[in-house]
C-alpha cells in the first residue's frame, strides 16, 4: 500500500506543477490577482507532494520492501541502516526524486520570501514549476521508482559497495542543492526577460540564491573529490573524469555569475551577459544531469544505461535553454543600457574574471563532450585525459589567480591607479617570489606549473590578507572588535572565498611537489621508508569478517624517528551482494600532511603489493573548499534584510500569500 | 571615444582573445587525445601510431607472466581473433584477472605494447564499454558468458 502513496504523490506533483507553470504566469499578463496569488500556494503544494514521494521511497528502502523493484535492485537486508537511507539516492530513479524534491524546496523558499514583488514572484515560480514539471514527468514516465515486482523476491541485489560510504551519503544531496540552486537564477533570468526589465533590484534579489547554490555546489564537489581520494585508493583527488567535470561546469559558470550579478546590482551594467550566464549556469547543471544519466559516461555514477532517458533530458535541455535563449532574442533589446565604465576599473576587472571563467568553462566542456560526440558520429573511441587539462585549464586558472587579488582593490567605474595597487600588493609579490624560489630549489619533485601554482597561491593568500587589512583600516570605531564588527559581511565573504582559493591551491601544489611514496612488493616483516616515516608490515590477515563483507587486512606500525605514530590497517574488502572488491585505504589525516596506506593483491612469489604515501598539506584542499563555502554563508547572513520593493512593471496589490502546508 | 564605441572595442578585443583561446584549446586537444583500439583494429593498421594509445580486450588466460622483480608483468590482450603482447611495470589494479576485460595505455614499440598505465575496473561484472565494443567489432562478443557491460 505504501508505495502506492508515493505513486499517487508523484501524479499529484505532475498535476500541481503543471498548474503552477501556467496559471500564475497567465495571471500576471491578465492582471488577475487571484491567479497571481495562487503561485506560492501551488509551489508549497508541489513541494509537499515531492516530499511525500521522496519519503515514501525512503520508507520502502528502510523497511526493505522487496515488492518494489527499485529496492530489489539497490538494497539488501544485510546493508547497514545508513546505506539503506543513502541508497535511496544511490540509484537513478531515487536520485531523480531527490533532484525534484530539492527543486521544489527552492520553489517553496522563493514562495516564502516576503521581499520579492508578488507579480515577479509568480513569474519566477511558474518558470521554476515548468522545470519541475519536466522532471516529474521524466520520473513518472521513464524512471518510476515505485514499480512493483511480482512475485516478491526474498532479498535484493545490494548497493555497489564502492558507494557504501559516508561520503556518498552527503555528496549527492549537496551536489543537487548546488545544481538545482542555479535553477533559481535561470527562473529569475527568464522572469526578467518576460517582464522585459533587468535592473539592480532584480540582481539584488537574485544574488542570495546564486550565492547559496554556489556555496552548496562547492561543498558538493569537494565531497566528491574527498570520496575519490579515500575510497578509490589511488591517492589522487581529481581525475578529470567526465562525471567530475560535469559538476565543475556549472560551478565555473556559477562563479562567473556570482561576480557579474554584483556588477548589475551595483552599476546596472552587464545585464545581457548576466542573463545569458544565468541560462548557461543552469544549462550546465542540466547537461551534467543528462550526461550522467545517458549512459554516455562509464563510472559508478552512470546508473542508467538507457538511451531513452538520456534523450528525454536532452530534449528538455534543448527546450529549456533554447526557449530561454529565444526569449532573450525577443526581449533583451528592451533592457536599458548600463552605466559606462573605464576598462581598468572594478567592472573591468570583473569582466576579465568572467571572461577567464567562461574560457575555463569552454575548455572543460570541449574536453568532456568531444570524445562522446566523436564516438556518436564516427564510432572512434578516444579519451581526453589530464594532459589536455594541464595544458589548457590550468594556465587559465593561474591567470585567474594572478588577477583576483587586484580586482577587489580597484574602484567602481573610475580608472584604477594600478601603480598604487601593485605597490600596496608588493609584500604579497615578494613572499610569492620567495615561495617560488624555495619550492624550485628544495622540493623533491618540482614542476614549473606546480611551482608557479604555489607562488600564485601564496600571492592570493597574502594579497587577500592585505585586502582584509585595508578594509579593516578603513573602518572607524574604537577598538579592534568595534572595527571588526563594522566590516561588511560581504567583505568577510570575499576574503574567505578568495583566501579559500589560495588554501586549496597550496594543498594541491604542496601535496604534489613534496609527496613521498613507496609502491611495490612487501613481505611480512619488511620496512619501507616514506619521507620521515617508517612503515613496518607486521601482519596480513586474509579473512577478517565485516558486517556484509570479508576483508584482507594489513597491519603496519608507522614510526617517525623511532617513536610510534600510528598503527595503520588498510583493507581490501570482498562483498558478496553484489560480488565486488573495494580498496579501503587507511589514512591518517593531519593539518600538516596525510599518511596513506593501501594493501593490494598477494604477489606470486610471496609478499603483497603495497602503496604508501606521505602527502603534505593535502587536507588543505578540502579545508579550502570549506572556507570558500563558509565565505558564501557569511556573505549570505549579511543580506537578510532586503527592503520590500517592486521589480515588475505591472503593479498589482496582491498580498503575498503565506505558504499553505 | 564615445561610450558605445569604447564598449564595442572591448567586446571586439574580447572576441579576438576568445578566438585565440579556442584555437589553443583545440590544438591542445589535438595533441592530447588518446585513441582507443582493439587488437584486431591494431593488427589491421599498416602503420602503428607513434603516440600514446589505449588498447583493450580480454586478458588471455594463461598469458600472465610475472618477472623476477615482482613489478614487471607480461601478458596478452585478446579479442578472440587477434592478440597484442603487453609489458607493464608497476602495481596492477585489484581487479586485473585472466579472462577479464582490461584497458592499457602506452605505446607500441618493437612488436610489444609498452603500457604505462593499466586501467582499473569497478567490479567483476563490469566491462569497459570500449572493450565491449572492440569484442563486438571482432565478432567475439558473448554476453551470455555474463560479461555484460
Amino acid at each position: 500500500m505504501i508505495p502506492e502513496i508515493g505513486q499517487f504523490a508523484l501524479v499529484m506533483a505532475v498535476i500541481v506543477s503543471a498548474l503552477c507553470a501556467t496559471l500564475p504566469l497567465v495571471g500576471t499578463f491578465r492582471n488577475d490577482r487571484q491567479m497571481v496569488a495562487m503561485a506560492p500556494n501551488l509551489a508549497a503544494a508541489q513541494c509537499l507532494f515531492a516530499a511525500i514521494a521522496f519519503f515514501t521511497l525512503m520508507a520502502a528502502h528502510v523497511t526493505s520492501d522487496f515488492s518494489v523493484l527499485n529496492v530489489v535492485q539497490n538494497s539488501h537486508t544485510d546493508k547497514p541502516m545508513l546505506y539503506k537511507i543513502a541508497g535511496v539516492w544511490g540509484n537513478h530513479e531515487g536520485s531523480l526524486i531527490l533532484w525534484v524534491m530539492v527543486l521544489s524546496i527552492f520553489g517553496l523558499a522563493i514562495a516564502l520570501s516576503r521581499t520579492i514583488d508578488p507579480v515577479f514572484k509568480a513569474r519566477v515560480l511558474s518558470v521554476q514549476a515548468f522545470i519541475a514539471l519536466g522532471f516529474f514527468l521524466f520520473s513518472f514516465l521513464t524512471s518510476n521508482p515505485f514499480i512493483r515486482v511480482n512475485p516478491m523476491p526474498l532479498n535484493g541485489n545490494g548497493l555497489n559497495p564502492v558507494l557504501q560510504d559516508p561520503g556518498l551519503a552527503f555528496h549527492p544531496p549537496f551536489l543537487y542543492l548546488g545544481y538545482v540552486g542555479f535553477s533559481v537564477a535561470f527562473s529569475f533570468a527568464v522572469a526578467g526577460l518576460i517582464q522585459g526589465k533587468v535592473d539592480g533590484i532584480w540582481a539584488r534579489h537574485m544574488y542570495p540564491w546564486v550565492l547559496t547554490a554556489w556555496s552548496l555546489l562547492t561543498i558538493g564537489i569537494a565531497l566528491g573529490s574527498w570520496w575519490a581520494y579515500y575510497e578509490l585508493g589511488w591517492g589522487g583527488f581529481w581525475f578529470w573524469d567526465p562525471v567530475e567535470n560535469v559538476s565543475v561546469l556549472p560551478w565555473l559558470a556559477g562563479t562567473a555569475l556570482l561576480h557579474s550579478v554584483k556588477v548589475v546590482e551595483k552599476r546596472g551594467a552587464l545585464k545581457h551577459w548576466t542573463v545569458l550566464l544565468s541560462i548557461l549556469a543552469f544549462g550546465m547543471s542540466l547537461t551534467g544531469t543528462f550526461l550522467v544519466r545517458s549512459g554516455l559516461t562509464s563510472s559508478v555514477h552512470s546508473f542508467a544505461n538507457d538511451p531513452e532517458r538520456g534523450l528525454f533530458i536532452l530534449a528538455f535541455l534543448i527546450l529549456a535553454v533554447g526557449g530561454a535563449l529565444l526569449l532573450y532574442g525577443i526581449r533583451a533589446s528592451r533592457f536599458e543600457l548600463g552605466k559606462p565604465f573605464h576598462p581598468v576599473s572594478r567592472e573591468g576587472g570583473l569582466v576579465l574574471n568572467n571572461f577567464l571563467l567562461f574560457v575555463a568553462t569552454f575548455i572543460v566542456f570541449v574536453g568532456t563532450l568531444y570524445p562522446m560526440i566523436l564516438d556518436g558520429l564516427t564510432g572512434q573511441k578516444i579519451s581526453v585525459g589530464p594532459p589536455y587539462y594541464e595544458a589548457t585549464a590550468v594556465p587559465v586558472a593561474l591567470l585567474v589567480m594572478l588577477a583576483m587579488v587586484a580586482g577587489p582593490l580597484m574602484p567602481w567605474t573610475l580608472k584604477a591607479r594600478m601603480g598604487r595597487i601593485l605597490k600596496f600588493l608588493a609584500p604579497a609579490a615578494v613572499i610569492a617570489l620567495l615561495a617560488f624560489i624555495a619550492n624550485w630549489w628544495l622540493a623533491p619533485k618540482p614542476t614549473l606549473v606546480g611551482t608557479l601554482g604555489l607562488a600564485l597561491a601564496v600571492w592570493v593568500g597574502v594579497g587577500t590578507l592585505l585586502y582584509g587589512w585595508r578594509v579593516y583600516r578603513l573602518q572607524d570605531g574604537a577598538g579592534v572588535m568595534a572595527r571588526l564588527k563594522r566590516i561588511p559581511r560581504s567583505s568577510y565573504g570575499l576574503i574567505l572565498a578568495h583566501g579559500g582559493v589560495g588554501v586549496i591551491t597550496i594543498g594541491i601544489t604542496m601535496s604534489g611537489a613534496w609527496q613521498s611514496d613507496f609502491e611495490g612488493k612487501m613481505d611480512i616483516g619488511d620496512t619501507a621508508e616514506v619521507g620521515a616515516y617508517s612503515f613496518h608490515l607486521d601482519n596480513v590477515e586474509e579473512t577478517v569478517q565485516g558486517p556484509n563483507y570479508e576483508a584482507r587486512r594489513a597491519t603496519f606500525t608507522v614510526t617517525k624517528g623511532g617513536s610510534l605514530v600510528k598503527v595503520m590497517t588498510p583493507e581490501t574488502r570482498f562483498y558478496t551482494a553484489p560480488p565486488t572488491q573495494t580498496t579501503e585505504a587507511d589514512i591518517r589525516t593531519g593539518p600538516l600532511g596525510d599518511l596513506y596506506a593501501v594493501v593490494g593483491e598477494p604477489s606470486p612469489g610471496g609478499g603483497y603489493a603495497i602503496r604508501l604515501y606521505y602527502k603534505p598539506l593535502v587536507s588543505w584542499i578540502w579545508g579550502g573548499a570549506i572556507i570558500m563555502a563558509l565565505g558564501g554563508a557569511i556573505a549570505m547572513s549579511g543580506r537578510r534584510k532586503l527592503p520590500v520593493v517592486s521589480t515588475a512593471q505591472a503593479h498589482t496589490s496582491a498580498q503575498p500569500a503565506g505558504a499553505a502546508e | 571615444m564615445t561610450p558605445k564605441y569604447k564598449r564595442l572595442t572591448i567586446i571586439l578585443g574580447g572576441l579576438v582573445i576568445l578566438a585565440g583561446a579556442v584555437g589553443l584549446t583545440l590544438s591542445a586537444l589535438n595533441d592530447n587525445i588518446v585513441f582507443f583500439y582493439g587488437p584486431t583494429e591494431l593488427a589491421e593498421m599498416h602503420v602503428t601510431p607513434d603516440r600514446s594509445i589505449r588498447v583493450g580486450g580480454l586478458v588471455e588466460p594463461g598469458s600472465v607472466e610475472h618477472q623476477g622483480d615482482g613489478r614487471t608483468i607480461h601478458f596478452t590482450i585478446t579479442d578472440g581473433k587477434n592478440t597484442i603482447p603487453v609489458v607493464y611495470t608497476g602495481l596492477l589494479p585489484d581487479l586485473f584477472r585472466e579472462g577479464q576485460g582490461v584497458v592499457a595505455q602506452g605505446r607500441v614499440s618493437g612488436g610489444e605494447f609498452q603500457a604505462t598505465e593499466i586501467l582499473a575496473k569497478h567490479d567483476e561484472n563490469y566491462m569497459p564499454p570500449e572493450v565491449a565494443d572492440a569484442l563486438k567489432k571482432s565478432g567475439e562478443w558473448r554476453p551470455e558468458t555474463g560479461k555484460m557491460p
